[in-house]
């Protein structure tokens, strides 16, 4: 491990910035690609060039990385057109057309491959390695070429970056402002175009699709803001070309491409599950949060009912008492009672009994005035019958924030008895209003 | 005879492609079969692991059982992880393609399948493949027969359960309502592709599955307006281009499966120029020379 | 007069945020009813849930007395017209055809039976001259017959229909109404998802008004007045629409576990 990190070899170094590079121009371009939705428009692409690379080995006789660029290039743009057209002018459906295109494509292309390689042309060696990668052959040219179309592509793109937002997020607004619409998509095509063309060096036509959407799709779980999500998707594209050819070094019958894109995946199902707010774990957090709320708020209920029916709000009160009130599953009823106890709004009077603290009984006002409020928003505001509104207010009276409960207040004016003519507790009962 | 054998491989894998590729373009679900043949990989090599042998029956149950994990991840990403489809199609299809070529790369000594067989099989080798009974005779190619075997179930699934898949591709919310189960159809029709897709996926690669399950019917449906008739269609076009596809192999000296993939595309071009319906020349040349005035829609 | 529908409570969420709150009504049968309300006030939610296409929050549906399951035979479902694609490769009476669909003879051959009853819903809606068209070539309207004609062969006895007259030309709206008038005096009952405020009061006898909630449901006469029209259209309840959002926002349950209602 140490001897791959040191760099001290130059010939790894060169590999693995090569690869890094690749990785993260393909990352940052593949952010557009992402919020276009066009994932799968990448994914042909990357199959459809294979016939551009053959057909300029054929034409040139080498595999000068320029030429095979440009043929690249070419294939790449040809099969974007075609899409378009099959899905835009014939009753195909755009993933009819992708699909259509991407295999057609790549059959030519591994048609001409296996024809140039049963022609055994001394040359033709390695043309085969653009169908999974290869990272770790790759000559002095090849990298000093790729990686300055790389740095080229994240120039561009830095330089258009505003439009290319724009154009990516409302196009139509995009055109109404007056930008040239039309051309920004072809740049921003051929950029994808390249990016992908470059980027098979390093996984090859098969996972290219991978290099372009993974990081961008794991970024778009940690950020809502397009530069951070530039810049972790390029971060992200770093890292698993940095271990990819890691792992390939250590191991050399390794492949670095698909190691690239298995921990890109790994990378994206991390994000998946714990990123904040929109990871899958933050959202059981908050609804486990929203259970614990709900136990709680009813079992504080349940103890102003008592209250309330005896007139007298602290006296102390059984589990017994409290089941009757409610009828509550018994493992939610014990949780609930330890959890108020130990945030102060209970206490624990021996075996079975407990009173409110005086912050557990204004909590148990809170809750049971929501309550009330909506019941009358209910029959006020919606004209509901008064004996169809206990049920939703049993659910919204946990919902209902300060400020939404600021405006109930002042909508209904302070009102001082529900539906069911029974008194909305207040913290400081209001005055009677001067009608 | 060997292109006897292999003109025969094709055109079976065509069919049965072709039959279950109707009904995914038709679900505008094209590429989640594309998705499915790359993802099918894992399973095929695990199954080739445990098994220690290229048995068919470990195989399919390691495809479909991938299969329909593939179909569980996308669907898993696009609702429970809120993730657009596309990118939810891209990221499982590459991330278990690429678990399946390191799978390849990591236990090369024991899995009989390299990396770009993966990609294009090795239809050539199928009239080597021979399946001999116990008393010594020959029966012709194995993957024929596996093929074929294949091929009647999929007869059969299309023949019983044409109106289930009709209506459930047609108008789902109206066959929920009728109280037929969407989800049951759509779970049969995705293991029927992995099935597929493992079969064939020995003798003709992942492309030409590809190429099979949606160019065929696309070309179909360019060129006609009835179910029935676009089903007929795709499998005289799968025959076609399964032969046409053999020889400009044979002419180039390529890959079979390649060159199958591109006749399929040279049909494709044809029926959307030349489509008596829809053809872009068509409707250019009836522009130009207007037969008679045509009665209008209403 | 007896129920044809009643909701119990129902509350429904759309991508969890809660767009229907506690809708309670009840329909007679026999008649023509209209729902009616601005855009996004969950008419077709409404009639989803009702066709158990969308899972209610809580609340319930009964359909004759019944639940859904026991009674789905005599329910039709016309959805509306974009939910398909109509460049599907199939002709008119392949359409029709389907309204003979069932569940338990999904596998079995459609009887001669099956095919008169098809046939004679496409003749009923104009549409038999065209049976063997492909439903590509059909204009927006003949499209809507054509749906119609499917849910016609099925022989329900109540009919739920989302937009039918939603971009129709004028023969197909005609042909339309007096079939619905047929419908009506054979004793069928019809529930229409509409949006033109202008014909409602001449279609129906009967309306359901919503904007989230339920702003009134009765016979037109008694709905269709200006006032229940400016508390349906005058827009959605500002503190309503917050709630709404919280709900969404923080994953709430709309309703909480225990307290889901059943039919007693």
């Amino acid at each position: 491990m140490s001897d791959f990190f040191t760099f001290s070899d130059p010939n790894v170094r060169l590999v693995t910035a090569g690869t890094i590079l690749l990785g993260m121009s393909a990352a940052i371009v593949g952010t557009f690609t992402f919020l276009r939705k066009r994932a799968l428009v990448g994914d042909a692409i990357a199959h459809a060039i294979l016939p551009g690379v053959c057909l300029s080995f054929i034409i040139t006789g080498e595999k000068h990385p320029v030429y095979l660029l440009v043929g690249a290039v070419l294939a790449g743009w040809v099969s974007l057109l075609v899409m378009d057209y099959l899905s835009s002018r014939t009753k195909l459906s755009t993933d009819t057309a992708i699909g259509a295109v991407l295999s057609v494509f790549f059959g030519a292309g591994i048609l001409l491959l296996t024809s140039i390689q049963h022609s055994s042309s001394a040359n033709q060696a390695g043309l085969d390695q653009f169908l999974f990668g290869k990272a770790a052959a790759m000559t002095r040219q090849d990298i000093w070429v790729f990686s300055g179309v790389a740095v080229v592509l994240l120039g561009l793109v830095l330089a258009f970056f505003r439009s290319f937002k724009l154009i990516s997020f409302d196009p139509a607004f995009a055109k109404s402002i007056g930008l040239p619409v039309r051309r920004l998509e072809f740049l921003l095509s051929t950029i994808t175009v390249l990016a992908v063309a470059t980027g098979i060096q390093a996984v090859g036509v098969v996972l290219m699709a991978a290099l372009l959407i993974t990081p961008a799709a794991a970024a778009r779980f940690w950020t809502d803001r397009i530069q951070v999500m530039v810049l972790l998707a390029a971060a992200f594209g770093l890292l698993s070309g940095l271990f990819g050819s890691w792992i390939s070094y250590t191991a050399p019958s390794m492949p670095t491409g698909p190691w690239i894109v298995v921990l890109l995946s790994l990378i994206a199902v991390v994000s998946v599950v714990v990123a904040p707010q929109r990871g899958i774990w933050a959202r059981l957090r908050l609804q486990r949060g929203n259970a614990r709320k709900i136990r709680q708020e009813n079992i504080l209920k349940a103890f102003y009912g008592i209250g309330e029916a005896a007139d007298a709000p602290v006296a102390t009160v059984t589990v017994e008492a409290l089941r009757q009130q409610r009828p509550f599953e018994d493992r939610a009823l014990e949780l609930g009672l330890w959890e108020l106890a130990r945030k102060g709004l209970l206490h624990r009077h021996g075996a079975g009994t407990y009173a409110l603290t005086p912050t557990g009984l204004r909590e148990s006002r809170r809750v049971v005035r929501l309550h009330r409020l909506w019941e009358l928003y209910l029959t006020e505001r919606m004209n509901y019958a008064a004996d169809h509104v206990h049920n939703t207010a049993e659910a919204i009276e946990h919902v209902i924030t300060p400020e939404v409960e600021a405006a109930l207040l002042k909508e209904l004016d302070h009102p001082i008895l529900d539906p069911h003519d029974a008194v909305i507790p207040y913290q400081n009962p209001p005055k009677p209003s001067a009608s | 005879m060997n292109a006897f054998w292999i003109i025969l491989t094709g055109a079976l894998v065509a069919t049965s492609c072709g039959l279950l590729g109707t009904f995914l373009i038709l679900r505008k679900m094209a590429m989640v079969g594309d998705a499915i043949s790359h993802a099918v990989l894992p399973g095929i090599v695990i199954a080739y692991l445990l098994s220690e042998s290229r048995d068919v029956l470990p195989m399919l149950i390691g495809a479909a059982a991938l299969g329909v994990l593939t179909t569980f991840m996308i669907e898993f990403l696009y609702q429970k992880a809120r993730l657009q489809i596309d990118a939810s199609i891209g990221i499982t299809f590459t991330w278990l393609f690429a678990m399946g070529i390191i799978l390849i790369s990591l236990y090369a000594g024991q899995v009989d399948l390299d990396q770009d067989c993966v990609l294009y099989g090795e239809i050539a080798y199928v009239p080597l493949d021979l399946w001999i009974t116990e008393s010594g005779r020959s029966m012709g190619p194995r993957p024929v027969w596996i093929l074929g075997g294949v091929l009647l179930l999929i007869l059969l699934l299309i023949i019983v359960g044409y109106r289930g898949l009709k209506i459930t591709t047609f108008n789902p919310e109206y066959a929920a309502a009728v109280g037929i189960s969407t989800v049951f159809w759509h779970y049969l029709l995705m293991s029927a592709v992995s099935v597929t897709t493992v079969v064939a996926f020995e003798s003709v690669g992942a492309i030409l599955v590809v190429a099979f399950l949606i160019v065929p019917p696309a070309t179909a449906y360019l060129l006609t307006e009835k179910l029935q008739q676009m089903l007929l269609l795709t499998v005289g076009l799968g025959l076609l281009t399964a032969v046409s596809g053999y020889y400009l192999a044979v002419w180039i000296d390529g890959s079979v499966a390649g060159a199958m993939a591109v006749t399929s595309g040279v049909f494709l071009l044809l029926a959307v120029l030349f489509s008596p319906s829809t053809g872009v020349l068509t409707q250019r040349f009836r522009s130009r020379y207007p037969l008679r005035v045509t009665e209008t829609g209403k | 007069m007896k129920t044809a529908i009643e909701t119990h409570n129902l509350t429904v969420a759309y991508n969890r945020r809660p767009v229907l709150w506690d809708i309670d009504f009840q329909v007679p049968e026999g008649q023509l009813i209209g729902v009616l309300g601005p855009n996004g006030s969950g008419k077709t939610t409404l009639l989803k849930s009702v066709m158990g296409l969308v899972q209610p929050s809580s609340g319930y549906v009964r359909l004759f007395g019944q639940s859904l399951d026991e009674v789905r035979s005599r329910i039709s479902y016309v959805p509306q017209r974009e939910s398909v694609d109509w460049n599907f490769p199939i002709s008119v009476r392949e359409v029709a055809l389907m309204g003979r669909y069932r569940k338990d003879k999904l596998l079995g051959r459609l009887s001669r039976e099956d095919h008169r009853l098809a046939d004679e819903a496409l003749e009923k809606v104009g549409m038999l001259p065209f049976a063997d068209r492909q439903i590509a070539q059909l204009s927006g309207g003949q499209q809507q017959r054509v749906f119609v004609a499917r849910a016609l062969a099925q022989q329900a006895d109540l009919y739920l229909m989302d937009e039918p007259f939603a971009g129709v030309d004028a023969a197909s709206e005609e042909a339309i109404l007096t079939l619905l008038q047929d419908m009506k005096q054979a004793g069928k009952t019809v529930l229409i998802v509409h949006h033109d405020l202008h014909t409602a009061h001449q279609f129906f006898d009967w309306m359901v008004l919503l904007n989230t909630r339920l702003i009134k449901c009765g016979p037109t006469p008694a709905v269709f007045t200006t006032e229940y029209l400016r508390q349906a259209y005058g827009g959605q309840l500002t503190i309503l629409s917050q709630v709404a959002d919280l709900v969404k926002a923080r994953d709430f349950p709309v309703r909480e576990r225990s307290f889901k209602d059943q039919p007693k």
